[in-house]
């Protein structure tokens, strides 16, 4: 209690108002919600980088196992580049719905955002129990180890913003297009948008670099 | 509109009003011209590796992530909606932090990692033999 409570020189407890050296509140942020979660973006950018990195150094060493060249389906990735693009555009104009106030457009646009990331899940599971039931799975060689790592937690991260649009999409239709709810789906497009950008490392750098000699 | 989560929500602690996000500006011109933007700059890429286009691997490589690159600022622009002003500038300086961080790390972890590779002693064994080694 006496920790918490700011004494006067002589040490008795009367409490002393707070001093704010801010007095025309410029340094308070507009909108700290968004900066902090655009600095949590950048945090998730670093463990990507990682894993890239990880993935940069043993991308190579197949330890007499199969490479990339080898069990890469081009096609497939081309399909799950464009349904994840088509779940940035769609989830872009949930956003110009939701600008215009229309909750129906929103809500739409946010499903056939989710089934779109839904279907980026389902293509990717394909092909993870597929190189698995190859023989390929992540204990094969240091690199399925980075492979399965990096492009794990890519897809780990489409799972979570399918769970949050879902849950978004619950509150939306309950409580309507408030303030808070307009904040937190601008939170998910920054998130959503984000993870279509590390996907474009992805494909440039695992898939279609894997498979040059 | 009486509903007490509803009324609660209007007072949110970070909500000075509705003005929340009303410097970024939605619109259904700009997300389509990010879409056809990327939708070029992945089909190049996919293209220039899957017809063999280019025929030295690392040319192509070099290729591939400089389209990356320009990709990757397309969506930054158009969808990211990122320009210097917005939040202050704060967010375009933790950006540029961020990016400083993940070009000393990859670039690093590669060029050191290939040097430790490049003067390794040679080592005439199977894969098979380097596993039971200590």
């Amino acid at each position: 209690m006496s920790e918490t409570v700011p004494m006067n020189p002589d040490g008795d407890l009367t409490v002393v108002p707070p001093v704010f050296l801010d007095l025309k509140g410029h340094h308070h942020p507009e909108n700290g919600t968004l900066l902090g979660f655009w600095i949590y973006l950048m945090s998730d950018c670093l463990i990507f980088a990682c894993l890239f990195a990880a993935y940069g150094v043993l991308g190579r060493n197949y330890a007499g196992g199969p490479s990339g060249a080898e069990l890469f389906e081009l096609p497939l990735v081309a399909v799950n580049t464009g349904l994840l693009l088509l779940s940035s555009i769609t989830y872009g104009f949930g956003m110009v719905s939701m600008q215009s106030g229309r909750k129906g457009g929103v809500l739409a646009w946010l499903a056939i955002t989710g089934l779109l990331g839904a279907g980026f899940i389902g293509i990717e599971l394909y092909e993870f129990t597929h190189l698995i039931a190859e023989g390929a799975g992540p204990q094969r060689s240091a690199f399925l180890t980075s492979f399965f790592s990096l492009v794990g937690t890519h897809g780990l991260h489409v799972t979570f913003g399918i769970v949050w649009l879902l849950v978004l999409m619950t509150q939306v239709t309950r409580f309507g297009l408030t303030p808070a709810n307009r904040r937190r789906l601008f939170c998910l497009s920054m998130f959503w948008h984000f993870l279509d950008v590390v996907w474009v490392g992805v494909f440039t750098f695992v898939y279609l670099m894997g498979m040059l000699p | 509109m009486n509903h007490p989560a509803e009324l609660h929500a209007d007072h949110g602690h970070d909500d000075h009003g509705s003005h929340g996000d009303a410097q970024v500006h939605f619109s259904v011109r700009g997300y389509l011209v990010g879409f056809l933007l990327s939708v070029v700059l992945t089909a190049i890429p996919f293209w220039l590796v899957m017809a063999k286009v280019i025929p030295s691997s690392t040319g192509a490589a070099v290729a591939v992530l400089l389209i990356a690159l320009v990709q990757i600022l397309v969506h930054m622009v158009f969808f990211l909606h990122l320009d210097a002003k917005s939040q202050g500038g704060w967010n375009m300086l933790a950006l540029i932090f961020t990016l400083v961080l993940v070009v000393i790390m990859l670039a690093g972890s590669l060029w050191v990692m290939h040097h430790m590779n490049a003067n390794m002693m040679p080592m005439p064994m199977s894969p098979h033999e380097m596993r039971n080694m200590p």
